[in-house]
């Protein structure tokens, strides 16, 4: 049995106009210690399918298990970085961490709490800007704090939804390059939900591709077979990617085109979370 | 000159000057009892230049009358806070207990000052506390609201982010629920002082006691009008001066 196992997972929300089928049965399995990326267009219901897993949100119908035991509530077990970071602007970048530090580890020391806080924020590299509030941080290193507060939580698997879906290309690259550092000193299981294949395919070694919504599946899963640890130069070069590339690519593309065959994509409405 | 000033210094004083001249006029023509602003003046002026003397309990100076009233505002605006804020938050946290209290909160919020001084004097049989317990009877409902505006509008990612780390609830109200509502307190605390201070001229007329409202009312009893006036400047001038502190307190504690 895999370490993460999702079945059959489904989930609709009530709006107005009438039921959304976000998701249709979604199937996805996680080894301990992998990178598994899902990748889908914008609004096919990657964040419902994370919130899912958090436990945030209760599915309709399908099961989740972690470690072999059902996930019915949230938990730091399943740490999260959210897209929107959800930093808490009247800590600074120290408390936002310590939060969580504190919360998961209420046995520990005072003094060993603190060192592993600071541990963390070295590790994002933010030890210079650890006494600043939120609001005077850029977008990268917010984000960076979010990947400091996930790894916080010791989880035993750290979901990240889209986190990187909100920085310009340049800082985006560079945090890319630091999760794939972090990934290889801690190498803590990962599903990172994106909507960028490159970046789908520079960190994860499998890849699902999931269907546009509504009813959103999981295309099997696409092995990567580049070896690590990887640099980002070169990459696009060499045929493993190539190839992993081009599967997806097709995949996506032929799903929606089987949704809309006429041609442009109906934007699907982001699905809104009326979490609790 | 630069811009800054003009439009910061020059022309506040152009719009008091333009109610100078009004009031010089209508004095002059329309009611002959209004007295001018010179005369005002020159009747006030021991008032103001010497605000801490003391002739009798009716007869003090303009600063002794205002901290009477500010002692007595403070007392009251303070008991406003205190059942004010764990009544807000009550109502935002607790579905049960808003739909138990909101109703009472709306149907008493409208009443006025002027009904409830009469009803304090007979629960307290003396002044002083009746006071007090009418402004904050008053005062507090924008507290209360605000704070369980604010306590409702706790966006849900700083809660799902308490969730995930399986905070207690003590530790969530501690952590997340009191920083974040915090802004919206300080608005209500803003307002409610506003609100203290209007109902103190009121309480103190009815009441009689020593401050700038009894003074107020006094001398418009003996007839020395100019009082009325120079009693209604300091309240005016007093409720600026409050309402600006309390926003720097307000601007301090807001986030981003």
């Amino acid at each position: 049995m895999a370490y993460l196992e999702v079945r059959g997972l489904r989930k609709s929300y009530r709006a107005r106009g009438g039921v959304t089928a976000v998701l249709g049965g979604v199937d996805l399995t996680l080894d301990e210690g992998e990178f598994v990326a899902v990748v889908g267009y914008s609004g096919s219901g990657k964040t419902t399918l994370v919130s899912l897993i958090a436990g945030l949100v209760t599915p309709d119908a399908g099961e989740i298990r972690l470690d072999g035991a059902p996930v019915t509530e949230p938990g730091p077990e399943r740490g999260i970085v959210f897209q929107q970071y959800s930093l808490l602007p009247w800590l600074s970048v120290r408390g936002n961490v310590a939060l969580a530090v504190d919360a998961v580890n209420p046995a520990l020391p005072a003094s060993e709490r603190r060192r592993l806080t600071e541990e963390l924020i070295a590790l994002v590299n933010l030890t210079p800007a650890a006494w600043k509030r939120p609001r005077e941080l850029s977008g990268g290193m917010r984000q960076r704090v979010a990947v400091a507060r996930g790894l916080a939580m010791q989880p035993k698997l750290l979901l990240m939804d889209e986190p990187f879906s909100a920085l310009d290309a340049l800082t985006r690259a560079t945090l890319q390059d630091e999760l794939l550092r972090i990934w290889g000193e801690r190498r803590t299981t990962v599903m990172l939900i994106t909507n960028d294949v490159d970046e789908a395919i520079l960190l994860a070694d499998r890849i699902y591709p999931m269907t546009p919504g509504p009813n959103a599946v999981l295309g099997p899963a696409i092995e990567v077979g580049l070896p690590r640890p990887r640099q980002r130069r070169h990459m696009s070069l060499e045929p493993a990617y190539q190839k992993a590339r081009q599967a997806l690519v097709e995949f996506l593309r032929a799903a929606r085109s089987r949704l809309a065959p006429t041609a442009g994509h109906p934007r699907q409405p982001q699905p809104r979370a009326p979490i609790q | 000159m630069p811009i800054d000033t003009y439009q910061k210094v020059i022309l506040p004083l152009l719009g008091a000057a333009g109610v100078l001249v009004v009031w010089a006029i209508v004095s002059a023509t329309l009611a002959p009892d209004l007295p001018s602003p010179l005369r005002t003046w020159q009747e006030s002026r021991r008032y103001i230049l010497d605000p801490f003397f003391k002739d009798g309990e009716m007869n003090q100076g303009m600063g002794r009358l205002a901290f009477y009233s500010l002692v007595r505002v403070g007392k009251g605006f303070a008991l406003a806070l205190a059942i004010g804020t764990p009544i807000g938050f009550l109502l935002g946290l607790s579905r049960r207990f808003h739909q138990s209290f909101d109703p009472i909160v709306q149907f008493m919020r409208p009443i006025s000052p002027l009904a409830w001084l009469p009803l304090g004097l007979v629960i307290f049989q003396k002044s002083e506390p009746a006071a007090i317990f009418t402004i904050a009877l008053c005062a507090m409902w924008p507290t209360v609201i605000n704070t369980a505006v604010g306590v409702r509008s706790i966006s849900q990612d700083y809660l799902n982010v308490g969730r995930v780390l399986k905070l207690s609830r003590t530790t969530t109200l501690r952590r997340i629920v009191i920083p974040a509502t915090l802004p919206y307190v300080f608005t209500g605390y803003r307002l409610s002082l506003g609100l203290a201070w209007l109902v103190i001229v009121a309480s103190e007329m009815l009441t009689g006691t020593p401050g700038v409202g009894g003074f107020l009312w006094q001398e418009y009893n003996s007839l020395v009008y100019s009082h009325i006036i120079l009693s209604v400047l300091t309240i005016g001038a007093i409720g600026f001066v409050l309402d600006r502190l309390m926003g720097l307190v307000e601007a301090r504690v807001r986030i981003s």
